[in-house]
């Protein structure tokens, strides 16, 4: 009855048949990447401006039913799985870059655009958007600035809030408000970097102005060969220690290769381990740059080494690598990845353990990771169908974050919390900092409406009480 | 009002708990954000909360004390080869890591770096007197909110740092600078867009209102000169290298922020390329000193400190324009201009500073005012 109420004030706001509520239609909404949750939400509105955003984001607040931004679904956290007694409200069809200033080098976008959609408009003027998460192709800015998204070309560039400028958002009341502007500088605290990585917890961003960067006069992507993974963690840290800034160093094992290798076939050359290494600026720095690495790469024992300029190669060497994880599909029936980061002196002795605790269990773990930054992305592979399979997965993911947190890192390092590992909140922050950011929460959605369930455990009622008597 | 000393952390958290309005003060350099000593909020001394924590060069991060001197950080971080490449504004001997990180603004040499950017890590005590930590010490991390980030700029509005983590980078092994002879805002502008979108990568790109635009690069001492006479010859008219010494004794002042008359504040404006006409057209009827830096992403102006600052703040306003006062004698609010991050910033001040510690005499921190 009260369902039905909504669904009739939900189309009365202009939805009309864009409100899906049949199985079916749901069907598709139910998961993100993360398979292994699944939630069939009350409906989905299929949103087609800012201000139906603002519309649908108000009638929640009155009605009290929770709600949960999507832009594609490709989070690996669960950070866009609906919530069971809400809605999801998809923003894929605002799709707009709504202009482009390439004297300031910034574009502002509507929240369901496509990240490389981004790059793409800014291209004609010589400019591209730098965070390029894997699933750029189908991954929108919405959800990259929600999670603070990153990818390989953030060792140099940053990651997505180092990109975001302004933002206008729909706080979860429904209350519409800008923040920041159009200028790399801001004054008073950052509320732009504050809402970017909130997970969608503050409410939705229906507009962004993003920094776009010249794109370089000359790249040059050198792949070099290791024979185990722990020297090739240190040809990372010897590149780092020599003061140079490559735009990304990724490091692939030898079960992601051969992954890559089934999927898109880029053709890298075998051995223990492969890191690609990428410069990009003047040509005669570059080139300078390059002999520099290449000198250490041969120190720290490189067994062989290739290096290229040409767009063609490049482009299948990066396909190779941002394929990997779905690519990883070819060895296994499933797989869980994680996303730690460690302090990246000690990705030697992570990799090792790591090693060590997946031959503990029998279970294979491949790694391909973004060196340059300590950020590993370890896939625990399992068949789903065997008994207690998940479960061992799941153990053994958890002892990785562990580790990462016990040498210095951190939990997540670009796939956010979501609902995955909230529980791992505790090893990195005590009872008092999750009870600030709960009530940083409550205060800016005293409802929970927004994204409920994810990055914050949420308090028993009676703790919830004392804390905003506080 | 006599300020209050805390050296340690649990004498920060005890001087908030007393729940009297107070605001944590340094090195003593942004002098128009501090309490008035005659008014009702009190100054939190912090500046004996110094020293490094940890710094592993090979890491490119560190962790200090709130209270550590710039002059320290820039120290240690010289000796590894690297540095700060926000280059916070030096405005006095005393400023420390905390302040820089409080007023959130570059310096000349920050284009494409923010001070965000950097900051990695923050703890800190909020308005309860709660200590409380976020982000970490890598230099990737997207656990929990970015409360680093958030401090960015809080002006001491939104709890008292006592600890921060920064990412750094390698430093330059040398670098150079070429002067455009550009005639005219438009021109200046116009240069300053081909520049920063040109295929070598600049450090600083200034414009004065004169339209002469100074471009600084950095890197290998071996490619330098190659590389500054390619810079000059991108644009018409052409530019001229400055010799070595001039351009270092140029940044340094510039850092310092030298121009700015003894009798002026230093207020910063964040800018747009495409805002800044209109803007320098206001300011020249006033008849101001100003600059503007990174790219035309901001503006740099000398208030004299006779005029109230509330004449700055309207015409700014005016211009949907925002800024913070930094120099002169103490305002009750430094933020100037069109108020920022509206109800999102009311609520979140509210969570982190209920009983209104830190927002003194003055609304919470970049509320509507
Ligand atoms: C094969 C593959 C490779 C990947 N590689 C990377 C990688 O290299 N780096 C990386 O960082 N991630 C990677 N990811 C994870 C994922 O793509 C990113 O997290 C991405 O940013 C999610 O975008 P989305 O549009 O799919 O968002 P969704 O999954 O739809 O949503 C993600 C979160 O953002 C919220 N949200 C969405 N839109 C908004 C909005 N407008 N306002 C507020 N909140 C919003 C949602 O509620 C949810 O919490 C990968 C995923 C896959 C499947």
């Amino acid at each position: 009855m009260e369902t039905a109420d909504l669904f009739t004030e939900l189309r009365s706001l202009g939805l009309g048949e864009r409100l899906l509520t049949g199985d079916a239609q749901l069907a598709a909404f139910g998961s993100d990447a993360l398979t292994a949750f699944h939630q069939r939400p009350l409906a989905v509105a299929v949103v087609e401006s800012a201000a139906e955003v603002a519309a649908v984001v108000r009638l929640c607040h009155r009605r009290a039913v929770p709600f949960v931004a999507r832009g594609s679904g490709t989070s690996l956290s669960g950070g866009s799985l609906p919530v069971g007694e809400g809605i999801v409200i998809a923003l894929n069809r605002l799709d707009r870059v709504l202009s482009v200033d390439p004297d300031a080098r910034t574009a502002v976008v509507e929240p369901g655009v496509i990240n490389l959609a981004v790059s793409a408009a800014a291209a004609p003027h010589g400019l591209a958007y730098a965070p390029d998460p894997s699933s750029q192709s189908v991954c929108t800015i919405g959800g990259n600035l929600a999670f603070n998204s990153g990818g390989a070309h953030c060792l140099k560039h940053g990651m997505t809030s180092n990109h975001v400028l302004g933002l206008c958002v729909v706080l979860p009341d429904g209350e519409v408000v800008d923040l920041g502007g159009d200028s790399t500088e801001h004054v008073g605290p950052d509320w732009t970097a504050m809402f970017s990585g909130c997970e969608g917890l503050f409410g939705i961003a229906i507009e962004a102005t993003l920094r776009l960067v010249p794109i370089p006069e000359s790249v040059r992507t050198a792949l070099a060969v290791f024979d185990s993974l722990e020297r090739a963690g240190d040809a990372v840290a010897a590149i780092v220690g020599a003061g140079l800034v490559p735009v990304a160093m990724e490091i692939m094992d030898p079960l992601a290769i051969e992954a890559a290798e089934a999927s898109v076939s880029p053709g890298y050359p075998r051995g223990g381990a492969l890191l690609i290494v990428e410069l990009e600026g003047e040509e005669e720095v570059v080139e300078g740059e390059l002999a520099a690495v290449e000198g250490l790469l041969r120190d720290c024992g490189c067994a062989e080494m290739r290096t290229t300029a040409d767009p063609d190669e490049r482009a299948l060497i990066w396909k190779g690598r941002k394929s990997a994880f779905s690519a990883v599909g070819w060895l296994s029936p499933d797989y869980i990845v994680q996303d730690g980061v460690v302090p990246r002196t000690r990705l030697g002795e992570a990799l090792r353990e790591i090693e060590r605790l997946g031959a503990e269990r029998g279970i294979r773990v491949a790694n391909v990771f973004h060196a340059g930054d300590g950020n590993l992305h370890p896939l625990i592979l399992f068949d789903g169908r065997e008994a207690g399979a998940v479960e061992r997965a799941e153990e053994l993911a958890a002892e990785i974050l562990a580790l990462c947190v016990e040498l210095g890192g951190s939990i997540t390092g670009e796939h956010g919390v979501g609902v995955e590992k909230r529980e791992y909140m505790k090893l990195m922050f005590s009872a008092a900092d999750l009870a600030l950011m709960e009530d940083v929460r409550a205060a800016v959605d005293p409802g929970r409406l927004a994204n409920r369930g994810k990055m914050l455990t949420p308090p028993p009622p009676a703790a919830s009480r004392s804390a905003a008597a506080a | 009002m006599s300020a209050l000393l805390a050296t340690d952390v649990a004498a920060v958290q005890e001087a908030v708990r007393a729940g009297r309005p107070l605001l944590p003060v340094a090195g003593g350099t942004q002098t128009a954000t501090h309490p008035d000593p005659a008014g009702p909020v009190r100054a939190l001394d912090v500046s004996g909360l110094r020293g490094v924590v940890d710094y592993d060069p090979a890491e490119l991060t560190f962790t200090a004390r709130a209270g550590t001197p710039l002059a320290e950080i820039d120290a240690m971080l010289a000796s590894h080869g690297q540095h700060l490449p926000f280059d916070p504004p030096r405005l006095g001997e005393g400023a420390t890591l905390g302040g820089a990180v409080a007023a959130g603004v570059s310096g000349p040499n920050g284009f494409a770096a923010g001070v965000r950017d950097f900051v990695i890590g923050v703890r800190f005590v909020d308005g309860s007197g709660r200590l409380a930590m976020g982000g970490g010490k890598v230099v990737k991390n997207a656990a929990g909110f970015d409360l680093p980030k958030l401090m960015a700029g809080s002006l001491g509005r939104l709890g008292v740092m006592v600890e921060l983590s920064l990412k750094v980078f390698p430093r330059p092994a040398a670098t150079a600078t070429v002067r455009f002879p550009t005639a005219g805002l438009p021109a200046g502008l116009a240069a300053i867009a081909a520049l920063a979108r040109g295929p070598v990568p600049v450090s600083a790109l200034d414009l004065t209102p004169d339209g002469a635009v100074t471009a600084r690069i950095g890197g290998d001492a071996g490619l330098i000169e190659v590389r500054a006479e390619r810079l000059a010859r991108s644009i018409e008219p052409r530019g001229e290298p400055l010799a070595p010494a001039a351009e270092s004794a140029h940044w340094e002042e510039a850092r310092r922020f030298a121009w700015v008359g003894a009798d002026e504040r230093l207020v910063v404006v964040p800018a747009a390329p495409r805002r800044v006409l209109a803007l320098d057209a206001d300011l020249h009827r006033r008849g101001l000193h100003r600059r503007y830096g990174l790219a035309a992403n901001v503006a740099w102006i000398a208030w004299p400190q006779a005029e109230p600052a509330a004449e700055l703040s309207d015409l700014l306003a005016a211009q949907a324009a925002s800024g913070v006062v930094l120099t002169g004698p103490p305002l009750p609010e430094p933020l100037i201009g069109a108020a920022t991050g509206g109800a999102f910033a009311r609520r979140i001040a509210a969570a982190l500073d209920p009983a209104g510690i830190f927002a003194g005499s003055a609304p919470a921190a970049g509320g509507a005012r």
